[in-house]
């Protein structure tokens, strides 16, 4: 017998969590076949399994969901968290499902009834919680099935059986006659493959095939075969599912750990009028992390700055780091940003800081000058600092850091490092970035922009592909973003069109950007054509051609719907 | 030091080319202000991209965020507004002197002397023809004049852009400058060591600090 445990399942969740009512016609699919129906879909016909057109031919409304593995787990998170609250040990089966031990919550909420309606309804009002396009949220009443049983298995079937808006609960020792008049087939459900109670699907989908086939109809026949029979003629895997049948075995759950929280935070009572009694507390608050992490042996890569000022404002900023970021580093990066909001729409050379000697010095409201005064009004429009808030959003185990063996100066690059962070402090952390090079037709597609300190990873692989359209030699010194507007012009000041066959009309003499004077037009070359995403509605069609005019500067044109743009200059 | 727009236009990619010596050599670059800076051509230069840093648009707080670069960058190159204040050039070049970095200006906009101004005086155009072609490279005279030993301008021919350094045909330097210029240098310029030596060694010795 099995150990007394709690499933509770949600079965439309892939269709929940996607913000649908339960009005809507939503099927959910994945790999052509449909994952989970809602029940105004179900009740026009659809079905998990089907295939997309079948499922669109029962029910021409309905509107079809890719699946979100990723989403759903997410949203799934604040159901395990408001249940974790009164039980601990919860394990998670999937998204929707959650597993708990049951013996404990249930001696302690005065029975297996109270404990499930308590489970019950605290997977409701997170969902009650959730938002729908509509506002119906409170249509998805009875969505969580609550199923109490001893074992696993039998718990999960349990659930999967249960009368909507009410728990069944299996009494002890009764599985065995619970799981009795149960069909065979419920062994290969789908709804049982996560539970990892059973080996792989397919075998057990085969062995519930052939007993049906060999007459044996229900889990109760199944159980009343001998044990050695069974495995001297299905093998192990059978034993296993024949134990389940009998109401036997079954794993002990493994309830999870909550996740830690880490973040520090501190409450400025008095706020703070000045600045650095802010950078004060942020530097001790970056000690507290920093130990806490180390503690279990973890590092910070992505940190989140929060400030709250005395009118409510909320400031937070995420800075990011490859590397560890240690005590010192954390508490600059505290004050770099404590200095940047208070600096937010105030800057000079002397509001500097580089040296820590300074660090206290800058606009600090009081201080003489123009500066100071303006600095005075911005604290005054902000509102002083009332809380201070450490968040690390990213941390993975300490495993130390290797630098480069051969030629990388380490000590170069954390000067670098530091000065961006300075700068990221004051623009915010998408203004300094690197440039990463990539595959593209464009040159303004072969470069993607990286805010420094994220990965440098290209979208599109650099090498490999082969791109027609680009063009070879020189690349030029500035590209325009957007394009500027241009005319092109033959020798009797016509304007020059790409024909359909991607000539041009005529050669080009005099070229007019913008509305700046004419300029005679040297030597050219083109029109190339460069036809992208046609196979897709947002495709753009478009001839380019290279200009050198009189006063020696050289462009790169571009025709598109018979206009003609400057797309970049050889500067 | 100050690229500006001389007679001849390529002062971007005559930046691009001052930047790609010390940036091979390990160095790292800071860009501010180039918005639309291209940075396939950048990488055609030979700068190696993983180290430079861009700051694209810094609006108006270009010279903190310049002072701050100054800090932990070996060169920076920053390309200012249409106006700029004399105070705050003469404290971002003082700035520069005690970090032992470069401040690389681009544009016309700087007041005062600078160490070091370099100019594109002539140039023409290579691989484009009447309907056909590509543009594949430039061949360009600059201008280098400036303070202290630079103060005699000197003009030195080479090729400016393309994925390829090809060989100047004839005397590599048409200007005055001898063989006794030698030193640490930007070699970006072209590939070969005669155009390379007639650059003179302003920042150099930032560099190699």
């Amino acid at each position: 017998m099995g150990p007394r445990a709690l499933v509770a399942s949600c079965a439309d969740w892939a269709v929940i969590c996607t913000g649908r009512p339960p009005s809507a016609e939503v099927a959910v699919i994945a790999g052509n076949r449909v994952v989970a129906v809602s029940p105004a879909a179900r009740a026009a016909g659809a079905r998990t399994g089907m295939r997309r057109r079948e499922v669109q031919s029962r029910c021409p409304d309905l509107e079809v969901v890719a699946r979100d593995m990723a989403a759903e787990a997410r949203s799934w998170e604040p159901a395990l968290a408001a249940v974790e609250a009164f039980a601990p040990g919860v394990e998670v089966l999937g998204p929707g499902r959650l597993a708990l031990g049951a013996r404990g919550p249930s001696r302690y909420f005065g029975g297996d009834a109270p404990l499930a309606a308590k489970v019950a309804a605290a997977v409701q009002a997170v969902v009650a919680g959730m938002s729908f396009g509509s506002g119906e949220a409170g249509d998805w009443t009875g969505c969580c099935r609550v199923g109490v049983a001893d074992g696993l298995f039998a718990a999960a079937l349990a659930a999967q059986l249960a009368p909507l808006g009410q728990p069944l609960v299996v009494p002890r020792e009764a599985s065995a006659r619970f799981l009795a008049p149960l069909p065979v087939r419920v062994l290969a459900g789908a709804e049982l493959s996560t539970l990892g109670e059973l080996p792989g699907t397919a075998d057990i989908a085969a062995l519930a095939d052939l007993l049906v086939r060999l007459g044996i109809k229900t889990l109760g026949d199944f159980a009343a075969l001998p044990a050695a029979s069974v495995l001297g003629r299905f093998g192990t895997d059978a034993l296993v599912a024949h134990r389940l049948a009998r109401g036997l075995g079954g794993r002990s759950l493994q309830g999870r750990l909550p996740p830690p929280d880490w973040m520090v935070a501190a409450d400025l009572d008095p706020p703070a009028d000045e600045l650095h009694a802010a950078v004060f507390v942020g530097r001790a608050l970056a000690e507290q992390l920093h130990a806490r992490l180390v503690g279990s042996g973890l590092v910070c890569t992505r940190l989140a700055i929060e400030a709250q000022t005395e009118y409510g404002t909320s400031l937070r900023r995420s800075w990011r780091h490859d590397g560890a970021l240690s005590a010192a580093a954390i508490g600059e990066r505290v004050r770099w940003q404590l200095e940047g909001w208070a600096q937010s729409g105030q800057y000079g050379l002397n509001a500097q800081s580089g040296q820590s000697a300074q660090s206290s010095q800058p606009a600090q409201p009081g201080e003489p000058g123009e500066r100071g005064v303006g600095a005075a009004v911005e604290a005054a429009q902000a509102g002083r600092v009332t809380r201070l808030a450490l968040v690390p959003e990213e941390v993975r185990p300490d495993d130390g850091r290797q630098l480069g063996f051969w030629g990388s100066d380490a000590g170069a690059a954390a000067r670098a490092a530091r000065a961006l962070a300075r700068v990221q402090g004051l623009l915010g952390p998408e203004a300094a970035v690197t440039a990463v090079l990539q595959g593209g037709r464009d040159y303004s597609e072969q470069v993607v922009l990286v805010p420094w300190g994220e990965p440098r990873t290209p979208l599109r692989p650099v090498d490999g592909l082969p791109w027609p359209g680009r063009l070879p030699g020189m690349a030029p010194a500035i590209v325009h973003h957007p394009a500027l507007p241009a005319q092109l012009m033959d020798k009797d000041g016509g304007p020059i069109s790409v024909g359909r066959r991607g000539g041009a009309s005529a050669a080009p003499a005099c070229l007019v950007i913008g509305q700046g004077k004419p300029l005679a037009v040297n030597a050219w070359a083109g029109p190339w054509p460069l036809e992208e995403r046609w196979w897709d509605g947002g495709g753009r069609r478009r001839a380019r051609l290279q200009a050198c005019t009189a006063d020696g500067a050289a462009y790169l044109l571009a025709c598109e719907k018979q206009r003609w743009w400057v797309e970049a200059t050889y500067d | 030091m100050v690229v500006s727009r001389g007679a001849f236009p390529g002062a971007t990619s005559l930046a691009l080319a001052l930047l790609s010596g010390p940036c091979a050599g390990g160095s790292w670059c800071a860009v501010v202000g180039a918005a639309g800076l291209g940075l396939v051509a950048a990488a055609q230069h030979g700068l190696d991209l993983e180290r430079v840093a861009l700051v694209p648009s810094p609006g108006a707080k270009w010279p903190v965020v310049t002072a701050a670069l100054l800090e932990g960058f070996d060169v920076v190159l920053v390309c200012p507004p249409a106006r700029v204040d004399r105070s705050i050039a003469r404290q971002l070049e003082a700035r520069a002197r005690e970090r032992g970095s470069v401040l690389a200006v681009m544009g016309e906009a700087w007041p005062g002397s600078a160490d070091m101004r370099l100019a594109i005086v002539s140039g023409c155009w290579r691989g484009l023809e009447g309907g056909h072609g590509y543009l594949w490279g430039r061949e360009v005279e600059v201008e280098a004049a400036g303070k202290g030993a630079a103060s005699r301008a000197r003009r030195a021919r080479s090729w400016l852009g393309g994925p390829f350094q090809v060989a100047v045909d004839g005397p590599a330097v048409l200007g005055a400058a001898g063989p006794g210029a030698g030193g640490p240098s930007f070699r970006s310029i072209a590939g070969d060591e005669a155009t390379g030596r007639s650059r003179p060694q302003v920042g150099a010795a930032g560099l190699a600090g």
